[in-house]
């Protein structure tokens, strides 16, 4: 399997009025075609991680790298010329609430048809059309409507669909997925899953699915990343998650409320500093 | 271990044992962000010195600004080591002029701030507390002020009541607490409905108790900020006033009126317009930065 | 078994003429003295309305609410609030920013005429697992977990009958999660109260509530015991819908 993306040794830091700190600290791994799951709890460091996959770290924070690789590409000191033809183009990031990624003032459809024109050139017709598929290829029943459709007129599932299709319809390599469900109703969340899952699937992307759900994450991908504190504590295949060796991940586990047994009081976690160190 | 902390541990602690260290902890943190602002610190300064020099005023004025000295010799004299700012047309000495109208100045802004704040706070939150009829009538009030023309109104004023720095301030107290309002209302119109007025109110508390201990405290950095940006606005209305002859009197040292008197001199000795004109403006500056600086620090908005 | 609150056919509308958005839907439901009730829907389902309802935040259009058998009026007495409290759903937006622990629990005893504050809040404090340190502090300086407790502190601290719980851990880390849960369940069984809680987790509802009442679109859709839930013998498909992915993805399914 070649690697897609490696990632070595990234650290993100953000100045503040006590000095600089380290949100993330020396994460390293490699992704191939497949889904990888990062898990964490709030503060953990897993979203400015996929943030800074893409540049996106926001100032006055500033990441570093021994090495971040995207297909041959050293991101590090990539031009902002090399990062537009990238951004949205091979590697494109879907967030957790759609409200705020898609343009309130735009159609669905000049918004997926305008992330088209940016990454090559085509006829409006061709353009629309592969749109519309791409609207049909996230189950929108209803694809004139929702193309021709403001954001706010779209409820939240949709919404996050229409988000997922614009994203995709460049075909990237790469999809960075920031909470992409977390927004949405449980059995909602389930279809968009599978709509992901079903693309990843279909055209070989790869996936990095950062969620604080471990159970989801579990569920839905191959490999998975734990992180506290900026650290990657541990990374396991999602199969072998029972299996957990540290003592975080077993505490993530254990302490959320099942319906099939009841364990009163739940586990709770007691964090060691030395996880941190 | 107490008496080893220092002052600034003390204010900075994440545990503040008592009411008093909890609330002046927070204002040290204010002060901490603001200090860090350097033209925020300039605009306090001038402030300060504004402040100083108002009250100091006997101490700091070399000759008296209502009584001039030999008319025949002392007349419009340059600025010099005796007269520092020179000299008018009635041989007062230009800087214990500029110095005694830092009173009126700061007479106007203090008054202005403390009749038009609380009335604008109060009909705002009010208004947007309740909402329905209450505020529309509130609001429909507010828009009848917020129609009147400063300037125009003031000069009704002093026609009906008289010229005089008095009325000047009424008239422009009554016309700059709309704008305070207005805002206060948009602020109350985004607080009332959040979970932690809803919880106050699950714990039975009257409207009276909600909006003063619960929506005033939030509406009130940003009307401060607005009043402060105000001040140099209304510094220059005053000034404006006194140069119509509308609002201070001669032979009182208002700052607009002594450009009034000094403007037939402007070409042959530009220091009795000048002067007085470098004071208002360097005060509205003052005022303008601390405002800017102000927002930084209290608007939750403004931060990054 | 008496009903400690009772609510009958309860119909919750906003706004009026064609605007008009109904809420709640005729919903009827008893909680006993005691007991843990649940109710479980997703967003929109007008979970949340009926809890606003009970304590007089949403208007009641038709239909209603009695506490130990008597109507509630609108607007409700002094004495019902300290009968009936609730915890909010996000422990970020449920305390204000300007105002210290200290004045979050001792403004409701001032409010009702409490003469021993001081050891009040103390103990209230103590009771959460916060301890006394905590009390000077703002929000600001607080975690999500620890402002979340001082929110159930701040319910508790006219000790009331009913506690209501609006989502209260969805804001809140999983392990964090727990530890709240944990705190709810023991308050529960030392001072017997009463609880209505509102999510959107079927996991936490069963952990929590000894009956549970799922809704959809505003109305009921079925109400059933935590053993029911635990044997998967609900009635509707929307139920069983819930049940299902509330275990996860499933990759099998298509």
């Amino acid at each position: 399997m070649s690697a897609l993306l490696t990632v070595e040794d990234l650290r993100i830091t953000f100045p503040t009025r006590q000095g600089p700190s380290e949100v993330v600290r020396g994460v390293s791994f490699t992704l191939g075609r497949e889904r990888l799951g990062i898990v964490g709890e709030s503060g953990s460091g897993k979203s400015q991680t996929g943030r800074a996959l893409l540049g996106l770290t926001p100032p006055p924070g500033t990441a570093t790298a021994k090495r971040l690789d995207f297909d041959g590409i050293d991101l590090r000191n990539a031009s902002p010329k090399q990062w537009r033809a990238l951004r949205g183009g091979r590697m494109s990031m879907v967030m957790q609430d759609p409200k705020f990624s898609l343009n309130p003032v735009m159609t669905i459809g000049r918004q997926i048809m305008e992330a088209l024109a940016f990454h090559g050139r085509s006829s409006r017709a061709e353009k629309k059309a592969r749109a519309m598929a791409m609207l049909e290829a996230v189950q929108i029943r209803d694809p004139e409507r929702v193309f021709r459709a403001y954001p706010h007129e779209l409820s939240g599932g949709m919404g996050q669909r229409a988000m997922i299709a614009m994203m995709l319809v460049t075909e990237p390599d790469l999809l960075i997925a920031d909470e992409p469900t977390s927004a949405l109703d449980v059995t909602v969340q389930i279809e968009v899953l599978r709509i992901l899952d079903a693309l990843v699937k279909d055209r070989g992307m790869g996936l990095i699915f950062i969620s604080h759900d471990l159970r989801l994450v579990a569920s839905f991908c191959d490999r998975v990343l734990v992180m506290y504190a900026g650290r990657v504590v541990e990374e396991l295949k999602a199969s072998e998650l029972d299996r957990a060796q540290h003592p975080y991940t077993q505490g993530l586990m254990n302490c959320l409320p099942k319906i099939d047994n009841d364990t009163r009081p739940l586990p709770t976690m007691t964090r060691d500093a030395s996880w941190a160190l | 271990m107490t008496a080893t902390l220092s002052r600034r541990e003390w204010l900075l602690s994440e545990q503040p044992a008592s009411r008093r260290q909890a609330r002046l902890g927070q204002t040290y943190r204010t002060w901490l962000a603001l200090r860090a602002n350097p033209l925020a610190m300039i605009g306090l300064a001038i402030v300060v010195v504004l402040i100083v020099v108002a009250l100091l005023a006997n101490v700091i004025a070399p000759y008296d600004p209502i009584v001039g000295g030999d008319l025949r010799t002392e007349r419009l004299l340059p600025p010099s080591l005796t007269h520092l700012m020179g000299t008018d047309e009635q041989a007062r000495d230009i800087f214990s002029r500029i110095v005694h109208g830092s009173r009126i100045t700061l007479m106007v802004v203090a008054l202005v701030a403390v009749i038009a704040t609380p009335i604008g706070l109060l009909v705002g939150t009010t208004a947007g507390y309740f909402g329905g009829w209450v505020d529309t009538v509130l609001m429909r009030v507010t828009d009848i002020f917020l129609a009147f023309p400063r300037l125009i109104l003031a000069l009704a004023f002093v026609a009906a009541l008289g010229p005089g720095i008095e009325n000047a301030i009424i008239a422009i107290a009554i016309t700059s607490w709309p704008p305070y309002a207005r805002l206060a209302r948009a602020e109350t119109l985004t607080i009332r409905d959040t979970d932690y007025i809803n919880a106050i109110r699950l714990q039975g508390a009257r409207p009276v108790r909600i909006i003063w201990g619960h929506v005033v405290p939030l509406c009130l950095s940003s009307v401060i900020i607005r009043v402060t940006l105000d001040m140099a606005g209304i510094i220059l209305t005053a000034a404006g006033l006194g140069f119509l002859g509308l609002g201070a009197q001669p032979p009182q040292p208002e700052w607009g009126a002594m450009i009034a008197g000094g403007r037939r001199f402007i070409i042959d000795q530009w220091w009795v317009v000048t002067m007085p004109g470098l004071a208002i403006f360097v005060v509205s500056l003052g005022f303008n930065f601390l405002g800017d600086g102000l927002r930084d620090v209290l608007d939750p908005k403004a931060r990054k | 078994m008496s009903a400690l609150l009772e609510i009958r056919n309860l119909h919750v509308t906003f706004g009026a003429g064609p605007d008009a958005v109904q809420a709640v839907r005729g919903v009827t439901l008893q909680v006993a003295e005691g007991e843990s009730y649940g109710i479980v829907g997703e967003s929109g389902s007008g979970k949340s309305t009926v809890l606003r309802a009970i304590c007089g935040l949403a208007p009641t259009s038709s239909g209603s609410i009695l506490l130990g058998g008597t109507e509630l009026t609108a607007p409700r007495r002094a004495e019902f609030y300290r009968r009936v409290q609730m915890v909010f759903q996000d422990p970020y937006a449920s305390l204000h920013p300007r105002h210290t622990v200290d004045r979050v629990l001792s403004e409701p005893l001032a409010i009702h005429g409490f003469t021993d504050r001081e050891a009040r809040v103390e103990r209230a404090l103590t009771d959460v697992g916060l301890g006394p340190s905590f009390r000077f502090r703002y929000p600001h300086q607080l975690s999500g977990g620890q402002r979340q407790r001082v929110a159930v502190a701040r319910a508790l601290i006219l000790e009331p009958r009913v506690l209501l719980l609006d989502e209260p851990t969805s804001a809140l880390d999983a392990s964090i999660q727990a530890e709240v849960l944990n705190l709810l369940d023991r308050l529960r069984s030392e001072r017997g109260l009463t609880y209505v809680m509102v999510s959107h987790d079927l996991a936490v509802v069963a952990h929590m509530c000894d009956r549970l009442m799922v809704m959809q679109h505003g109305q009921a859709v079925e109400e059933l015991t935590r053993e029911a839930l635990r044997a998967h013998a609900a009635t509707t498909d929307y139920t069983s819908q819930l049940l299902t992915a509330s275990h996860g993805y499933t990759k099998a399914a298509s």
